[in-house]
């Protein structure tokens, strides 16, 4: 196998970890109540919610890969458009 | 990209949150020194780097010095412009077993950005107590007995020793306001010298309270008057975040951390206690509108 | 080269001058401490080009400081010994780990407690498990050729390990003696600029000092290791070069002075010159004694030892340091090269704290040994019988 000299590793080699199965619940965005303001994008810990442009206005987009269902973005949200659902394999 | 998803930081924990800001403030033109604990663990696994900006963990204690040493090859290699030197250090090893290395790097002027994560406690290893910790918090090493209702010491007062080292600039700042960080990192790389900005970090984990409501209670802290928001610039206090404050209890009642203090036979004394801080802390910057 | 008489703190600080640092970190400790002060009044004189002289707040702030600028791609220095080497040491052996070539003067001190600022081998030999290359020398103008030997070593890609060149407290550093001073045109022929493999810049961000889960680790340490191996040969052409340039042969990881003897007398540091005078005089009356210098203690020359040994019958080491609790740390490290042979082992711990140790001692325990009059086995020499009382 190969190994650095002095164990220094490449940069951004997290993104092969993808965090998405960690959480029981993740955010469902209501892209009508969204405003695009990027309240979300500024908090989230894991970097996984971005605005993007969807029929010219923005709105969040979540990345599942990575979400681990905190919840801070629905907590933060001012217009109440993100939603934490359970996820299915967590439902009775 | 400066920093990377994938880390494994418990999901809600607000020490990303600080981190993104910095970078972001400074387009991620910096070298970044990070001592052991929750961040260097949850980023800087071999072969699973969160960093996409040059980066070195060295020891617990050692960040403010490690920092020194790379100011000092940048000066006389001639390579200052690639970046600004800035430290991610936990509330132990800023205020603990940092704080010798930190005070000779303040006092032989590093042109250093120092950024204390405050998560309160040793989380790293499970929540024990340093001297950041507020008085009334459980922790492992200060737990609630029959006898002790938690920590009964004071959080050290980081803010003066930095402002009594005569750095340009030192500051407080929380993650309940990440644009706010972002301002006072870009106002204070402007300044040469050792900067220190402390931002507060509510740990889901070690305070025990739900993700949601990490942001609700780090603006708690801050309205409380417990953790004041302020900016010294060259010795002078120029900006307050003034509050219309709210009880003690209203912070308090959403930790576990300091649950016992409702049901304790000392608990009363010490939320007494912990308003007079709040008072005090109040009278001293003019927190209240 | 000019031939100079001078006290040894000068020749390293003039030779580390010549090595042109980028950052030298200093902190005073007895005896080292006259060091950096000539360092610094070559600073404070402009005589450190591109050079910063940083005062640090302790030893570990030092290390620390050095670790940081050696990341970043600058050539390090500093000086320490005795409670400054066992403050430094957990950066030490976090520098080792980061294969940081930073080169470090230790200045032999007895190590606390009892205090005691004088000589011995107790504070460098501490740390001869953390990775840092080890070097004895015997007077000063070994020490001023070593450090720029110590730095070509330690930045050498198949190496990239910390250099201790340990020199004796107060017995050479203070001591004033003729010294050949380098001239700046030989170090900068010898010695090329740092170039590390990787370095913290912004041009290409990579993480230093990542923490590893149980399945990488190991592999790490097996990499330190053979670094070290790796070390023993890029040291014999180092040494070789430096040879051809000065003139100055010191030898190789060992430096036998005769071809074989009945009994093998070695020892490191600054008894060496009296141990080598004592065994040249026996030999010249008849007794067949061999003398071996160890120079380097990191990594340890095993297969030049146990070569060297082999016609002997009877091994006698001297050294100034005891691992408490068994034998001496040279002498074990010694016995270990000739073990399955048969051969007697005799251990002399001497001059601990600085305590001298004269020739008719060296002359006496050597004829002991040679005549059978002492067993194998562990001696303290040159100590009063005591008995512990408390007050």
């Amino acid at each position: 196998m190969k190994i650095t000299i002095g164990a220094v590793s490449k940069p951004l080699e997290s993104l092969k970890v993808h965090t998405g199965d960690w959480g029981t619940e993740y955010p469902i965005i209501d892209e009508n109540k969204c405003v695009g303001c990027g309240e979300c994008e500024l908090y989230c810990p894991d970097l996984c919610v971005k605005l993007v442009e969807k029929d010219g206005k923005k709105v969040a987009k979540v990345n599942y890969n990575y979400c681990k269902g905190c919840g801070i973005c629905s907590s933060v949200c001012p217009s109440n458009a993100i939603k934490m659902e359970l996820k299915e394999i967590f439902k009775t | 990209m400066y920093f990377g998803s994938g880390h494994s930081a418990c999901p809600g924990c607000a020490l990303p949150i600080a981190v993104k800001s910095v970078l972001n403030a400074l387009d991620g033109k910096c070298f970044v020194v990070n001592s052991t604990g929750c961040l260097e663990i949850i980023s800087s696994q071999y072969g699973k780097s969160a960093w996409g900006v040059p980066y070195i963990h060295s020891l617990f204690e050692n960040a403010a010095a490690v920092a020194a040493g790379i100011d000092a090859a940048l000066e006389v290699l001639n390579r200052k412009d690639e970046g600004h030197v800035v430290v991610f250090a936990g509330d132990g090893a800023t205020a603990d077993i940092g704080i010798g290395p930190l005070s000779g790097m303040f006092d032989r002027g590093h042109d250093v950005l120092y950024v204390c994560l405050d998560n309160e406690a040793y989380q790293n290893t499970g929540n024990q107590q340093s001297a950041l910790t507020p008085p009334g918090s459980f922790t492992t090493t200060t737990p609630v007995g029959k006898l002790m209702p938690g920590k009964l010491g004071r959080k050290k007062d980081m803010i003066s020793i930095a402002v009594a080292h005569g750095i340009p600039y030192a500051a407080t700042a929380s993650v309940a306001y990440p644009r706010d960080i972002i301002r006072k990192v870009k106002k204070a790389v402007e300044f040469k010298g050792p900067k220190y900005l402390q931002i507060h970090c509510p740990c889901v984990t070690g305070w025990g309270l739900d993700s949601k409501l990490v942001i609700k209670v780090a603006k708690l802290a801050i309205e409380t008057g417990l953790y004041p928001i302020v900016e010294f610039e060259n010795g002078k206090l120029t900006r307050v975040m003034k509050i219309k404050r709210k009880p003690v209890e209203e912070y308090l009642k959403l930790q576990r951390r300091f649950k016992h203090l409702f049901k304790h036979p000392k608990g009363e004394e010490v939320i007494k206690f912990i308003q007079s801080i709040a008072d005090e802390n109040a009278k001293r910057y003019g927190l209240d509108l | 080269m000019v031939k100079k008489v001078v006290r040894g703190f000068y020749s390293v600080a003039y030779s580390v001058k010549l090595c042109r640092p980028k950052v030298i970190c200093a902190y005073p400790i007895t005896p080292q401490t006259e060091i950096v002060e000539r360092l610094a009044e070559m600073y404070a004189n402009g005589e450190l080009e591109g050079c910063k002289y940083i005062t640090a707040e302790s030893e570990f702030g030092a290390a620390s400081i050095l670790v940081g600028a050696s990341a970043t791609g600058a050539r390090t220095f500093t000086a320490t010994c005795s409670q400054g080497l066992m403050l430094m040491s957990e950066v030490l052996w976090n520098a080792a780990g980061m294969r940081l070539p930073i080169v470090i003067v230790n200045t032999n001190r007895s190590v606390s407690a009892p205090l005691s600022i004088w000589n011995d081998h107790q504070d460098s030999l501490a740390l001869r498990d953390a990775g840092i290359m080890q070097m004895y020398v015997e007077n000063n103008q070994e020490v001023h050729d070593a450090i720029p030997q110590a730095f070509k070593i330690a930045e050498n890609r198949k190496v990239l390990l910390p250099f201790m060149v340990c020199m004796d407290g107060y017995k050479l550093t203070h001591a004033y003696e003729p010294v050949d001073l380098l001239d700046q045109e030989l170090v900068d022929q010898f010695l090329p600029e740092f170039d590390p493999p990787m370095k913290l810049t912004t041009k290409n961000p990579l993480t230093f000092g990542s923490y590893t889960p149980p399945s990488y680790y190991m592999e790490f340490r097996i990499a330190m290791h053979r670094a070290m191996e790796r070390a023993k040969d890029v040291m014999l052409k180092v040494f070789k070069e430096w040879a051809e340039i000065t003139g100055r042969d010191w030898g190789g990881l060992i430096t036998p002075e005769y071809d074989s003897g009945e009994v093998s007398v070695i020892t490191l540091g600054s008894l060496v010159g009296m141990v080598r005078e004592v065994v040249k005089e026996l030999r010249n009356e008849g007794y067949s004694v061999n003398f071996i210098k160890l120079r380097v203690f990191r990594p340890f020359p095993t297969e030049d030892l146990r070569k060297t040994l082999e016609q002997s019958s009877k091994v006698i080491v001297f050294e100034k340091s005891i691992s408490l609790g068994h034998e001496g740390p040279v002498g074990m490290e010694v016995k270990s090269c000739i073990f399955g042979k048969q051969v007697e082992f005799y251990d002399f711990v001497v001059g601990l704290g600085g305590r001298d140790y004269p020739k008719d001692a060296i002359r006496k325990a050597i004829l002991d040994v040679y005549e059978g009059k002492r067993k194998p086995g562990l001696y303290f020499d040159g100590y009063k019988e005591f008995e512990e009382i408390s007050l």
